[in-house]
Parts: structure tokens; C-alpha cells; sequence
């Protein structure tokens, strides 16, 4: 119980920490003190930061908050959903850039984009809706051609057909990125995943999808420690498997749906993250699924923060840093992997 | 407990398992047999709620087990896996902590301090108490067996089910693992249902056994009806030759070897060029092993020996422990006494007597060696305390032929009623009771047969082979004990003993 407890503070302090220096750090310095202030007037009404400029509560509550949460949440969405697909296949490599549901989520994205649909009654929901409906096809489909291909459904042949639908899916998106011509820069931008220049709206968009889909994963948690030995294994340990199954991978789908949704695809956050939060505080996915979260919602903050300060003015995509850092990562445990068998 | 009602099922488009019916009850120890592709896997995936039943129906407590609750079914059967690789590194007590799941019900139910309780008792059972902190992929494939299953005893189930669980365990795990089932099923009334490869395995943990041919029942019976040579040979296309166990009342089965290449298998013929006589023992040595019954020190019972010693020893030959000495002796005269059967006399073996007898496609030669100093009429002698060592008859009777186990039992017979016919004849009497000997108190024999060649169902005295069984002792005991005599006598009238 208590080193329980240890794991959670060093996780919340990463990502307290993680966030106050990410919007402490910028073209301009913000210091640490007045964002307390700031955060503490604003969020909560108390009576304090008077003092503070009004510039630095523009940067501080304008731009940089929103975009430090909205960051936070996509790490923590893509970093939980990964540790879901791990845990549900049996298979540490499993993440939704690499099983193609981001790319899925990435078509229904950019198709809404390119037909301009908006649907009646969602109206600015109609984005993450159709990104999360698509991102739960792709898996879907995934799934289904896995086990034709394979019954067993082995490791490799997941990733394989992962990597099949993304090439196909992302061929499909590159059609539609010449089709539209103009906005290319912009559209590329995006889908090399960026949380730059969002704001207050975007948080509010993937919100609720982040509540939904986090609550679905963690009040799943038993349920995944039972499937993490196979399906049949859980089954008899008395899971209702076929139920479970799907709600994990709707919820896999809803917060990858609405991270792709808001910031593109940023990939490798959701392979990297629970495979170190594994390696550092064990398997088991009641706690599993929490500090994934809080580290994935850390480590993206600050990969932003990054990106946003490497090549300053510029900003670069930050689906560019993860990818650079998560590639390698993914080979490394690939070959660990292959000589462990 | 568990009624299983004309079940039939399998995967799509494909009836696997054909109208079974059986009832387990609470406590059985209840075998799964059957070659590769009979169904048994399939037959326990549907009892285990895996499968669905096409036709029939499976019942626990009178209650479908379609109608429990995933979780209530769980909590009434657990399914021992088999061995697969671990991908995460839960730890020991994590993975065992898994098989509570059935019993919690609701989101937040906390670890309970029963919970606590019963995974410490079932990890103490099953003897992972002591790495419960260590994680699951470090250990061996008989540790995880063990792990895996705590992890369905804690479920605390009243039937468990097994699928080939001794598969990839070695010897020691393998035994460890079904007794402690069996001590489940005896004394925690645990109903245990296993699909086991090995029929020998099977039939001494199992107290039922169903033996499946093609998807459906071929036999269901205790071990013994259903290890039949008979059946097993039709179900699994094998012959195998039944034979008790030695130590426990329940069967084994042997596999014959297929024939071995005619031109390397040897002809073994027994004859007295095999044998060689010493002042100091008496040798036969066979080619290759012969199926032998003896009363010997070493190598008695039944068995396959290739040496037959028989050893003078002083008349005062004293040994608290002389199986060891003998062995010892053979093992420095450089006998394997593990492929040898030794007899001990204090007769002096230049006394022997021996002779080949030809039967109609068989022979028979008989080795004696006679010492009378201590005859005793059988029917009327009392227990020896203390040394016994005085001279002794020892009878080698060798065959060149392929006997049942009756015709060696009729063979010592015959071999007894010639040998005291032999003593009555020659008036040999026993000097305590002034009655007709039978024999003398430490009387050996030994029957050995090449088992080639002419097949010799009975030695009864009236078969061939037993007549000449019985002229053959007969004769030999006669001249043995004739030379005995005569070198007494000669012994006497030298006024020396020899």
C-alpha cells in the first residue's frame, strides 16, 4: 500500500512539475510564482495575483495553459489507450499508431476536413465523432483480418496488418492532400500532430471523450489483468470476455479518436509510456492504467515544450519528436522481444 | 456434481464431440483418454463454458451451465491451462491474486482479508509461498504449472478442470502435481477432471476414466476395464501388453517395441557349452537376457537376466546383510548384479549334476547341485531361528522356449514334485521327525526361458514340456545327490571331511 502510494506522488510530481516549467518556458519567461498566482485567480477565484502583469496572464491563461492541458490530456489519452492494447492483446508492442487506429482516426478526420461534413446536433463534435468512429473501424477490421490471416493471433501478425491498413490508410489521406491543394501546409502540419495554437475550444472537444474513455479503461482494470493472460485464460477466471473486449476497445478507440482528433497523429506516446511505467512500478493494471496516464500527460507537455523551443521561432510538429524517440525505443524492445523467445 | 447429457459440439461446421453422456460425482479424480484428434479438448472446452453445445447438455448442481453467470461459473469450475509464455512480469502472488476475480463483485470491492487468507493458504499448498514477491517469467515451467495452479484452486472451485496438465514437466513435478490433486479430491472434496496423455499416469491417479474414439465414448469405467489390451490396441491402433503394477493394485500398460532388423535379432541357444564349473561357482552366461522366475539371493522374482552364478560359500558362511555381499561379490568376480542371478551353497560343486532334454521343438536343461545334511520333511517342519547354512538343493532349469507366465509357475511346480519324489525314493529322511524329506530349509530355483522359438502355453505335468521338466529334475537330483553321498561316504572311510 505504501509504495503504492510513493508511485503516485513521483508520478503527480513529474507532471506537476512538467507542467509548470511548460508554461513557464517560452519566448517569454513567465516565472513559476505568478502562474500559481495566475492559475489560482483565475481557475479558482481566490484573492491573490493583482500584482501579476496582464501580459503574463494572457500568455499564462490564453495561450500557454490551454495548451500545456490540452497536451497533457492527448499524452495521457494516447499513453492509457496503449497500456489497454497491450494489456487486451498480450502484446507490449501494441499502440494505436502502430495497430493503424490512429491512422483510421486520421481519415475520419481529414475526410470531415475535406467534404466540410457537420453533422446536425454534434456541430463541433462532429470532428472527434467521426475521427473515434473511424479509429474503431480500423481496429475492428485489424482484428478481423489478424485472425484470418493467423487464429493464434501472434505478435507479429498483428503489428503486420497494423502496418498494412496504416500504409493503405495513409496513401488514402495523401490522395486527399493533393486533392485539396491549397491549406497544405497546414494540413500536413496537423497530421504530423501538433497541440500548437489550439486553445480553450479544443480542450473542451476532447474532454468529455478523455473522461468517457479513461473512466471505461479504469473501471476495466481487473478485467485487463485477467485478458493480459489470454482470453480463454480470462474467461475462465470468470470474465465476460466478449463484453469486456469491446468496451476496452471502444474506449481505446474513443480517446485515440478524439486525440487524433484534436492534435493529429502523434505516435509511439502510447508504446513508449506504459512499457516504461511497467518496467518501473510492474504490470498490473489497476495502477497501470493511472500512472500511464499522469506520465504519458508529463512526457507530451513536455515533448511540446520541445518542440516549440528547439528550433525557436519555429515550432515543430511535436508527432516529430515522439516519433524520433519512439522509433528506436520500438526496435529496441522489438529485438529484446525476438532474443527473450 | 457434473452431468454431462448427450453432448455434442465443437467449432463451426464441425461436430467434434458426438453424444457423450457421464456424471462425475463430488471428490472423483475423473480421466479424459484418447488419441490426438478424439476430441477431449474439445469435450473440456465445453464444460468449461468455452464452447458452446450444439446438442445435449452440460449440468453442475442440477443448474445449465449456460445459465450460470460468467463469474457464478467461475466460481464453480476452474481450468488448469496449459503451460503458455508469460508476456508480462506479474508477480507470483499478483498472478495467483487473479483467481479471486469470480468473488468480487461491484467496481471498488476492496481486497478482503479472506481474500488475503485463502491465496496465503493455497500459495503454501501448491509451495510458492516463498517466491510470491519474485516475478512469474523467472521461473521454471514446473514452478509456473504450480502458480497457475493456485491460481484456479483460489477461485475456490468445486471442479477443476485439466488439460494435459503433466505435459513439459519432468518426473518429480509430474507426480508432485497429481498428488496433490488427488489429496485436493480426497480431503477437500475438490472434483477433479483431467485430460491425461499417459495411460500409466492415468490409471493410477484416476478413479474413472473415459477413453474417446472419433468425438465419442468408447469406454467409461474404472482403470482396469478400461486399460484393456483389447481396447486400448482398437483405439489407438497399439499393442501394449497389460500387467499389474507392482506395488499398487492398479494396471500398466507396457508398449512393445516395433520387431527389431531379423538379421541383427540373435538366436540364443542354451546348452551346457554356456556353462562353466569351478571348485568356487558354478556360471551360465547367455548371449542376451532370459526371461527368468527365481528364488535366488539376487535377481529374484520375475525379471530378464543374462548371468546365473551359483556360489560355494564355507559351511559357516555368516552374513548379516548377504544381498549386499552378494552383490558385492558378483560386482568384483565382474557380474552386472543387476543382470545376474546368484545362488548361494555350502555343497561342494563338483557334486553337480546337469543335462540337456530335447521336446518337440524345445529343449531343457537342468543344472543341480544337492546337499541332504539338513533335509526336512516340509509337512511337518517348524521356523529356523537364527543362521541357517547348511547344505542346500539348488535347481537351474533353462529353456530353450517361449513360455506364458503360467508355464513358469507349472515349471517350479513340476520341478517340486520331482524333487520330492527324488528324496522319497532314495528314503532321505528328515532326522528330527524320522519322516520322508521334501527338501532342505533353503531350497532355490531358478526357471529361465529365451522366450524364442516354440510357444509353450503350460509346463503342467501333463504337457510335454512338463514331463520333461519332471524326468529331467529327476534325473539330475538323483545323480546329484548320488555323488553327494558317495563323496560323504568316501569322506567318512578317508576319516576326513570334505
Amino acid at each position: 500500500m505504501k509504495s503504492n502510494a510513493i508511485k503516485y506522488i513521483l508520478a503527480l510530481t513529474f507532471l506537476l512539475f512538467a507542467a509548470l516549467f511548460a508554461i513557464s518556458i517560452g519566448s517569454v519567461y513567465v516565472p513559476i510564482m505568478d502562474i500559481i498566482k495566475i492559475v489560482g485567480r483565475e481557475a479558482f477565484n481566490l484573492p491573490i495575483g493583482s500584482d501579476v502583469e496582464s501580459m503574463y496572464v494572457s500568455i499564462v491563461y490564453d495561450i500557454r495553459l490551454p495548451r500545456v492541458i490540452l497536451a497533457g490530456l492527448v499524452g495521457a489519452s494516447l499513453a492509457i489507450a496503449g497500456a489497454a492494447f497491450q494489456g487486451l492483446l498480450r502484446n507490449p508492442l501494441a499502440e494505436p499508431y502502430i495497430l493503424g487506429v490512429s491512422s483510421g482516426a486520421s481519415v475520419g478526420a481529414v475526410s470531415t476536413l475535406f467534404f466540410g461534413i457537420s453533422l446536425p446536433v454534434i456541430g463541433i463534435y462532429t470532428l472527434p465523432f467521426l475521427s473515434i468512429l473511424t479509429a474503431l473501424a480500423t481496429i475492428l477490421i485489424v482484428l478481423y483480418f489478424a485472425r484470418k490471416i493467423d487464429r493464434t493471433m501472434r505478435v507479429e501478425t498483428i503489428i503486420l496488418t497494423g502496418i498494412i491498413f496504416s500504409s493503405f490508410l495513409g496513401a488514402f489521406i495523401s490522395l486527399i492532400i493533393a486533392l485539396t491543394g491549397d491549406e497544405l501546409q497546414q494540413i500536413i502540419g496537423w497530421l504530423l500532430g501538433s497541440v500548437s495554437m489550439r486553445g480553450w475550444k479544443y480542450v473542451g472537444i476532447i474532454l468529455p471523450f478523455f473522461i468517457l474513455g479513461s473512466l471505461l479503461l479504469l473501471l476495466n482494470a481487473k478485467e485487463l489483468n485477467a485478458m493480459s493472460l489470454g482470453e480463454e485464460r480470462a474467461q475462465h477466471l470468470g470474465v465476460d470476455v466478449e463484453k469486456r473486449k469491446l468496451l476496452i476497445l471502444l474506449a481505446g478507440s474513443v480517446l485515440t479518436g478524439a486525440a487524433v482528433a484534436v492534435s493529429g497523429t502523434i505516435g509511439f506516446v502510447g508504446l513508449v509510456i506504459p512499457h516504461l511505467t511497467r518496467k518501473l512500478w510492474g504490470p498490473d493494471h489497476t495502477h497501470l492504467l493511472p500512472l500511464s496516464m499522469m506520465i504519458g500527460a508529463g512526457f507530451l507537455i513536455l515533448t511540446d515544450l520541445l518542440s516549440r523551443t528547439i528550433i525557436s521561432p519555429q515550432v515543430l510538429p511535436v508527432g516529430v519528436i515522439t516519433a524520433l524517440v519512439g522509433a528506436p525505443v520500438f526496435a529496441f524492445i522489438l529485438i529484446r522481444q525476438r532474443k527473450e523467445s | 456434481m457434473l452431468i454431462v447429457e448427450n453432448a455434442s459440439g465443437g467449432y463451426t461446421g464441425e461436430e467434434v464431440v458426438k453424444d457423450i453422456s457421464f456424471s462425475v460425482e463430488k471428490g472423483e479424480f475423473f480421466g479424459i483418454l484418447g488419441p490426438n484428434g478424439s476430441g477431449k479438448t474439445t469435450l473440456l472446452k465445453m464444460i468449461s463454458g468455452l464452447l458452446n453445445l450444439d446438442k445435449g447438455k452440460i449440468k453442475i448442481d442440477g443448474k445449465s451451465i449456460g445459465a450460470y453467470s460468467k463469474k457464478e461459473l467461475a466460481k464453480r469450475i476452474a481450468v488448469l491451462p496449459q503451460l503458455s509464455p508469460q508476456v508480462f512480469p506479474y508477480t507470483v502472488k499478483e498472478m495467483v491474486s487473479l483467481g479471486r476475480y469470480a468473488h468480487h463483485s461491484g467496481l471498488f470491492q476492496k481486497w478482503t482479508k479472506q481474500d488475503e487468507e485463502i491465496v496465503q493458504k493455497v500459495m503454501k499448498q501448491t509451495n510458492i509461498q516463498d517466491f510470491q514477491n519474485t516475478s512469474v517469467m523467472e521461473h521454471s515451467g514446473g514452478e509456473q504449472q504450480r502458480i497457475f495452479l493456485a491460481q484456479a484452486l483460489v477461485q475456490n472451485p468445486q471442479i477443476l478442470l485439466l488439460d494435459e496438465p503433466t505435459n513439459h514437466l519432468d518426473l518429480a513435478y509430474q507426480k508432485e502435481l497429481l498428488d496433490l490433486l488427488r489429496k485436493s479430491a480426497r480431503n477437500e472434496g475438490l472434483t477433479v477432471i483431467a485430460i491425461l496423455h499417459d495411460l500409466n499416469l492415468a490409471s493410477l491417479y484416476c478413479d474413472r476414466l473415459l477413453l474417446m474414439e472419433d468425438g465419442k465414448a468408447r469406454a467409461i469405467e474404472n482403470p482396469d476395464e478400461v486399460l484393456s489390451e483389447e481396447l486400448i490396441k482398437h483405439v489407438y491402433r497399439t499393442e501394449v501388453i497389460k500387467q499389474p503394477h507392482s506395488r499398487v493394485a492398479k494396471p500398466q500398460l507396457h508398449l512393445m517395441p516395433g520387431k527389431r532388423d531379423e538379421k541383427l535379432a540373435k538366436d540364443i541357444y542354451i546348452n551346457e557349452s554356456q556353462l562353466s564349473i569351478s571348485r568356487e561357482k558354478i556360471v551360465l552366461q547367455a548371449e542376451t537376457p532370459l526371461k527368468t522366475v527365481s528364488s535366488g539371493v539376487v535377481g529374484s522374482g520375475f525379471g530378464w537376466y543374462k548371468n546365473f552364478v551359483n556360489r560355494h560359500v564355507d559351511e559357516t558362511y555368516y552374513c548379516v546383510d548377504h544381498r549386499k555381499e552378494m552383490r558385492e561379490y558378483l560386482s568384483e568376480k565382474g557380474f552386472r548384479p543387476n543382470q545376474t542371478v546368484g545362488m548361494m551353497t555350502a555343497v561342494n560343486l563338483e557334486d553337480n549334476s546337469y543335462g540337456e532334454y530335447q521336446g518337440d521343438g524345445f529343449s531343457v536343461m537342468v543344472v543341480v547341485t544337492a546337499g541332504i545334511g539338513a533335509a526336512v520333511d516340509g509337512t511337518k517342519s517348524k521356523p529356523i531361528v537364527g543362521p541357517v547354512n547348511a547344505g542346500t538343493i539348488n535347481t537351474w532349469i533353462f529353456i530353450n522356449g517361449n513360455l506364458t507366465e503360467e508355464a513358469f509357475i507349472q515349471s517350479i511346480i513340476t520341478a517340486t514334485e520331482a524333487k520330492a519324489q527324488v528324496l522319497r525314493e532314495m528314503g532321505i529322511k528328515d532326522k528330527k521327525t524320522n519322516t520322508v524329506a521334501t527338501g532342505t530349509p533353503t531350497d532355490s530355483i531358478l526357471i529361465a526361458a529365451t522366450q524364442q522359438g516354440k510357444k509353450l502355453d503350460y509346463a503342467g505335468t501333463a504337457t510335454e514340456l512338463g514331463a520333461i521338466i519332471g524326468k529331467a529334475v529327476y534325473e539330475e537330483m538323483k545323480q546329484a545327490i548320488l555323488n553327494y553321498q558317495k563323496r560323504k561316504a568316501t569322506a567318512k572311510s578317508n576319516g576326513s571331511i570334505g
